[in-house]
């Protein structure tokens, strides 16, 4: 449509976005080089989750839940135990709530080196994927591969198994590991540490596109320590709230686009949550190993670029293997493996950090445990206006490239975020479109 | 020796959580091999490049939930040698096939705000319902030694040693108390395929069947057994009916304690 040669109309466009977890695509337009419109696709199958909830038993919430997701099972099998927890009036602390930190370590290790190394680093260094990369940087591959059979070994002890483990349960676990058990894995972590500082030296060489942004932080917050299983949810824009008031300040959204919803900030919209919120609200509770590298190494002690989320993965890579090793030190088998919880009617919540953000929960149940209704609102559905806003800027900005180079750069756009889209729903597709 | 053309393999997904294509990134120590013996050839979770088919294996994950969805599996039957269904989506429709036994009309509208937006079926099926299956791999995931037997058994042209018989055997092996008869708790292991390892006893857990039932299970058994132990009918019902609740065996058993209620 350039009849005069001055309007510049196209579409971006990709069918079946890859190297991200579920199926969605990407659709760009843009007309008179202005961009109109940029839409993420979701066309995962709905699986109505929390409809299938209704009439289960509460005990049963983190095996089914697990389900929802493949990659970060523990997000929701915790977050639906803690809900759980809450409406029984339990809490679950000292040497069990250790343990759930030391599982959840073992998950954010597989899930950022799976993402940094077989998902992210490809677009950094011009390929299509770890295995194409790994002629030429078998060492990396290699190193991304031990690092993430860490944490999956860290699932394994924990959890019975890598994905969907069967040992998580409402009140702590069905069997605690021996301190031997756990002593085992030390060496392993040892090394994974330093692999960590690797990660970080290597992504220090990497050129990232200058694309520094401005957004609404969203991430859980807690006085002692790097927030991950509890805690308030705040954001740099002075967001501070208990997690139960979450529905009174987010809106999630039915768009016809997308088969998950668009959650966004009452009055305000869009904003983010994962690693570079995290990082941004909560650097000073870093390990201290993880946060002198990130300071020498990089990438510094803010980040508002979401192309270096890889920088920032890999010292939460590092602070994990700290923070892991700490927790195995200090371990004391304790005498029962879980807190006995009785039902009564009530409404509990849950919120903990995924690898990919904050993952929200909420159920009512009856006095026999009977789950009445459930709400669960994942990481992937509350980025997905910012990954929009993201690609319209990026677009906006970067009109000189060629389709080709424009369009997998997009796609890096919304790997930086690491969506789960079987999560939200699940696979990711790609669409730019320009009518030149 | 000929030197035989490196066979082309395909991932495909349909309703799912992504969990059984991740057990083959899950092969750290494996994976490097595998792929050095055949061409990725599509796999869009792990690699963007993408090579037309035919292909030689395709390793089919999910279950069919979607209009869309139903007429997508047969054209990719048609490009495929092979066709292997992972997991137990794929196999017995998963834990989407919960909607099979209510009403999919009334569940849309508790998750979503415009149900006009949504498409879907009225059940969630396994795959050999649409069209011919060559082999299938159970498990909620499967278990990742598993996938390694069948592509190297393809690749060395030989059967794959994947036995059919029940969890209860590997407990048997593993040397685990009977969490059943030691403890009274309710377990699926005397009528679930094996592939765990018989990991929930090994943890001090009932099994829950998430490898769907094993060959020749004896659910209308075990149903009685459970009843007689003190276990109400409709948690009977629930036991069945999880990650597998659409498996023939499984449901029928579901159904008949359901009656019972």
């Amino acid at each position: 449509m350039s009849k005069n040669g001055t309007t510049q109309n196209r579409t971006l466009r990709v069918g079946l976005l890859a190297r991200v977890e579920g199926e969605g695509a990407l659709h760009v337009r843009v007309k008179n080089n202005r961009v109109v419109d940029a839409k993420l696709k979701i066309f995962e199958p709905p699986r109505f989750f929390e409809a299938l909830l209704r009439g289960r038993n509460y005990l049963e919430a983190p095996d089914i839940t697990a389900r929802i997701c493949g990659i970060c099972p523990i997000a929701y099998q915790l977050g639906a135990s803690h809900a759980m927890e809450e409406a029984c009036g339990v809490r679950v602390d000292g040497v069990l709530r250790d343990l759930r930190q030391l599982i959840y370590c073992g998950e954010w290790i597989e899930s950022h080196a799976l993402h940094i190394f077989m998902l992210h680093l490809p677009d950094f260094l011009g390929y299509d994927d770890a295995i194409g990369m790994a002629a030429e940087h078998k060492d990396a591959v290699a190193m991304g591969l031990r690092l993430k059979k860490i944490g999956n070994m860290l699932m394994s002890v924990l959890g019975g198994r890598e994905v969907h483990p069967i040992n998580v349960r409402v009140g702590g676990f069905y069997r605690v590991p021996t301190a031997t058990e756990l002593a085992e894995l030390k060496p392993e972590l040892e090394w994974a540490r330093s692999a960590s500082i690797e990660t970080l030296e290597l992504l220090k060489t990497l050129t990232y596109p200058d694309f520094e942004q401005e957004y609404e932080y969203v991430a859980l917050s807690h006085p002692d320590e790097y927030a991950v299983l509890d805690g308030r949810l705040r954001s740099n824009r002075g967001l501070d709230i208990p997690i139960y008031e979450f529905k009174s300040h987010f809106v999630e959204e039915h768009v016809k686009h997308s088969t998950s919803l668009h959650a966004v900030l009452r009055d305000r919209g869009a904003y983010m949550v994962g690693p570079l919120a995290r990082y941004n609200l909560s650097f000073d509770q870093l390990t201290d190993g993880a946060r002198e590298a990130a300071i020498e190494i990089g990438p510094g002690r803010e980040c508002n670029n979401p192309f270096r989320s890889i920088q920032v993965r890999a010292v939460e890579l590092l602070h994990a293997c700290d923070l892991g090793l700490q927790l195995i030190d200090r371990y004391k088998e304790p005498t029962h493996p879980f807190v006995e919880t009785t039902p009564r009617p009530a409404v509990g919540f849950g919120c903990t950090e995924a690898p990919r953000g904050i993952c929200w929960h909420r159920y009512r149940i009856d006095y026999d445990g009977t789950i009445r209704d459930a709400t669960i609102v994942p990481p992937t559905s509350q980025n997905q206006k910012s990954i929009e806003a993201d690609l319209r800027e990026f677009v906006t900005q970067h009109l000189h490239l060629n389709t080709e180079d424009l369009t997998w750069k997009c796609e890096q756009a919304i790997r930086n975020y690491d969506p789960c889209i079987s999560c939200s729903c699940h696979f990711l597709r790609l669409d730019l479109e320009r009518d030149e | 020796m000929a030197t035989r053309k490196k066979p082309k393999l395909a991932v495909w997904k349909f309703a799912s959580c992504d969990g059984c294509q991740l057990s083959l990134l899950d092969c750290e120590d494996e994976l490097l091999e595998v792929a050095g013996q055949v061409t990725i050839a599509y796999f869009p979770e792990a690699t963007r490049a993408v090579v037309r088919g035919p292909y030689d294996i395709s390793l089919v994950e999910g279950s069919i939930t979607t209009p869309h969805d139903a007429e997508r599996i047969h054209a990719i039957r048609r490009k495929s040698k092979l066709l292997v269904t992972i997991g137990a989506c794929a196999t017995a429709g998963g834990i989407q096939a919960l909607r099979n036994f209510g009403d999919v009309k009334e569940m849309i509208p508790l998750v979503y705000a415009h149900p006009e937006y949504i498409e879907t079926l009225r059940v969630s099926t396994p795959i050999s319902y649409h069209v011919p299956v060559d082999y299938e791999l159970h498990g909620c995931p499967i278990d990742k030694y598993q996938l390694v037997e069948l592509l190297s058994a393809y690749l060395n042209d030989r059967e794959p040693n994947i036995p059919g018989y029940t969890v209860c055997t590997e407990c048997k092996r593993r040397g685990t108390i009977c969490v059943m008869v030691a403890h009274g708790q309710p377990c699926l292991g005397p009528v679930t395929h094996a592939g765990c390892g018989a990991l929930c006893p090994a943890y001090n857990r009932g099994c829950y069947g998430c490898f769907g039932p094993g060959d020749g299970a004896n659910t209308e058994a075990l149903g009685r057994w459970l009843a007689s132990n003190g276990s109400q009918p409709r948690d009977v019902a629930r036991l069945f009916r999880t990650f597998t609740a659409a498996a023939r065996a499984f449901r029928r058993e579901s159904e008949a304690q359901e009656r019972d209620v």
